[in-house]
């Protein structure tokens, strides 16, 4: 028989070994790899202090990915946190009722489409012959704004981060979505005898209530785009040039191209620290909102 | 459970009777235009890649706008034969494990975590949720060598087993929640007929809770069919690519043939749309209890 004191561990212990070993481990590692330098495939490391990150610090495709990676949070928060906000209001709003499931599910779907899937069938919208979206500014008359949206310096990410928009406001949509449902009917019914529109309840009743819900939103919205990957990776793979190139590529491409552990070890030290205070500030605004 | 019961009651409540309907049909005439327009900016894009998936490539360079002419099954037929297949049996095989172990072991966490009073439980439970923080991203590097080191780099398990550890703890999160709603007295007349901790597990709570393991399942499997840069980094053997990393490699494979291409990322999106359309419930109930993407 065994004690009531161990029996418990026992049943955690799995999680907490594979936890352990897989998640928490190699984050530990990692911060001791950064100050290294090292090849992946021979067991000698050698010592170089701080030296990744001063060579990172002074690297300028570190700043575009930085600025890039800015880019993805400004534009994401805006379309994704925002627009996703709005399409929940709309979805949840009376008038739309009868049609709102149809409309959530189609909204949804990108979401449970794989990134790789989306990717591709984007690197056909952007094709600069046939794709889809020149097609269509050539059918509105708008020729000269044709281009090789993905090819070019100045549209290369903006491209890029169009996909991920398009693939994740439904997700933050259907978060708002049961956030709002949430919200007890009353508050609604005092607001119209009020006399207040449909925009005053918006902002007087429906955001104030799901602040929680925004809080969240805008957490995962920020640390998605400081760690995102796929999209760019899949899409131009940072480039034209490094025109394209956020954190998560430089890192893959120091790590697996260059051969350069250590230093790619580095650049996911900064990608943890970033998103770390990220969080941290959010919680601190989060409170602070509660308070007052 | 709350959201669903909420969903529940506004898709049974009846409309409100309003004195003026043709005022609020006007004043919804702005709010059906933005839900059409971006109905068409999510359902053109994936209209087209059905469409033009059934097309010879000459015939999508011709015209990608029309229906085919005539509808090329063969298509599927050929991307399945150059891969797909193979990406498709692997992919199961990793979402299938993938989703038994990370379900069966956070089920056994949680019940030690909710069912048990001992010193350190709320550690215990911060260090499970912190996880949930953690991006993978981060810790590529050490978990490379890691999986080097184990000797599974370019196995199924360099895939499973990184899976499973990341989907631990909101799977934890999500079962948690539910296991603290079973009433004590349940499991207490259990253990008064001499029932051991186990059983009472495998015959009280997994059957009570099939609702949020279920749950726990889709999120895992919708998780893990869509991942990404584990699936390319961990795994280099063609025969055991997943899809997601499979078709770069299938993409490469057929750069010109754009309509296998295309029937291609057809058969690799079709299982989880097909699953998320039937299993919305649990989907959505997923989202609202555990609010953490991937």
């Amino acid at each position: 028989m065994l004690s009531r004191k161990v029996v418990p561990f026992l049943y955690i212990a799995p999680c907490l070994l594979l936890m352990g070993v897989f998640v928490y481990y190699p984050i530990i590692e990692n911060f001791r790899f950064s100050f290294y330098e090292f090849s992946a495939f021979s067991p000698d490391k050698v010592f170089v202090g701080f030296e990744n990150f001063l060579t990172l610090f002074q690297d300028e495709v570190f700043y575009i990915a930085l600025k890039n990676n800015i880019w993805y949070a400004v534009i994401s928060i805006i379309f994704q946190v925002f627009g996703g906000l709005v399409l929940a209001a709309i979805l949840e709003d009376p008038v739309t009722r009868f049609v709102s499931s149809f409309f959530r599910t189609v909204f949804f779907l990108p979401v449970v489409i794989s990134i790789t899937v989306i990717a591709l069938l984007f690197s056909f919208i952007y094709n600069p012959d046939i794709g889809l979206l020149n097609s269509l500014l050539t059918l509105l008359g708008l020729e000269e704004w044709t281009r090789a949206w993905l090819g070019e310096s100045e549209t290369a990410i903006f491209a890029v981060i169009a996909v991920s928009q398009w693939q994740s406001i439904g997700y933050i949509m259907m978060l708002f979505i049961i956030a709002i449902q949430a919200i007890p009917k009353e508050l609604y019914e005092a607001a119209e005898i009020d006399g207040a529109g449909k925009i005053r309840k918006f902002i007087y009743v429906t955001v104030p209530q799901v602040k929680e819900m925004l809080f969240v939103a805008t957490l995962i919205t920020l640390t998605g785009a400081f760690t995102v990957f796929n999209e760019p990776y899949i899409l131009t793979g940072g480039g034209p040039g490094n025109a394209s190139e956020v954190l998560g590529t430089l890192l893959y491409n120091s790590a697996f191209f260059k051969d350069q552990m250590g230093y790619a070890s580095a650049i996911a030290t900064v990608i943890l620290i970033l998103t770390l205070l990220v969080s941290l500030v959010q919680m601190k605004l989060f409170k602070t909102g509660k308070d007052g | 459970m709350e959201t669903n019961k909420a969903i529940a009651q506004q898709e049974f409540n009846p409309v409100m009777k309003k004195p003026f309907r043709y005022k609020s049909a006007v004043q919804g005439i702005p709010l059906f235009s933005i839900l059409i327009f971006y109905f068409i900016v999510i359902a053109y894009p994936l209209f087209w890649m059905v469409i033009n998936s059934f097309k010879t490539t000459e015939e999508i360079f011709a015209n990608s706008w029309a229906l085919p002419q005539s509808w090329l099954v063969s298509n599927y037929a050929h991307a399945w034969e150059t891969g797909i297949s193979g990406y498709f049996l692997n992919s199961t095989i990793v979402t299938v494990s993938t989703c038994l172990l990370t379900v069966f072991l956070s089920a056994l966490g949680a019940y030690g975590l909710t069912r048990f009073e001992f010193k350190g439980k709320n550690t215990l439970l911060i260090i499970c949720m912190a996880g949930m923080m953690l991006s993978p991203q981060v810790s590529l590097v050490p978990l490379y060598k890691l999986i080097q080191a184990l000797g599974i780099h370019d196995t199924y398990l360099a895939l499973i087993l990184p899976y499973v550890a990341y989907r631990i703890p909101i799977t934890i999160l999500l079962i948690r929640a539910a296991f603290l709603d079973v009433p004590k007295e349940l499991e207490e007349s259990a253990f008064l007929d001499g029932c051991s901790t186990w059983t009472v597990f495998t015959k009280i709570f997994i059957p009570l809770n099939l609702p949020i393991l279920l749950t726990g399942v889709v999120l895992t499997a919708y998780f893990t069919w869509n991942e990404f840069m584990f699936a390319l980094i961990f795994v280099d053997s063609e025969a055991l690519k997943t899809i997601p990393a499979g078709l770069m490699q299938f993409r490469d494979a057929l750069q010109t043939n754009w309509g296998v291409l295309l029937a291609g990322l057809m058969i690799s999106a079709a299982p989880i749309i097909i699953l998320f359309l039937f299993m919305q419930k649990y989907f959505i109930r997923g989202l609202a209890s555990g609010s953490v993407k991937g």
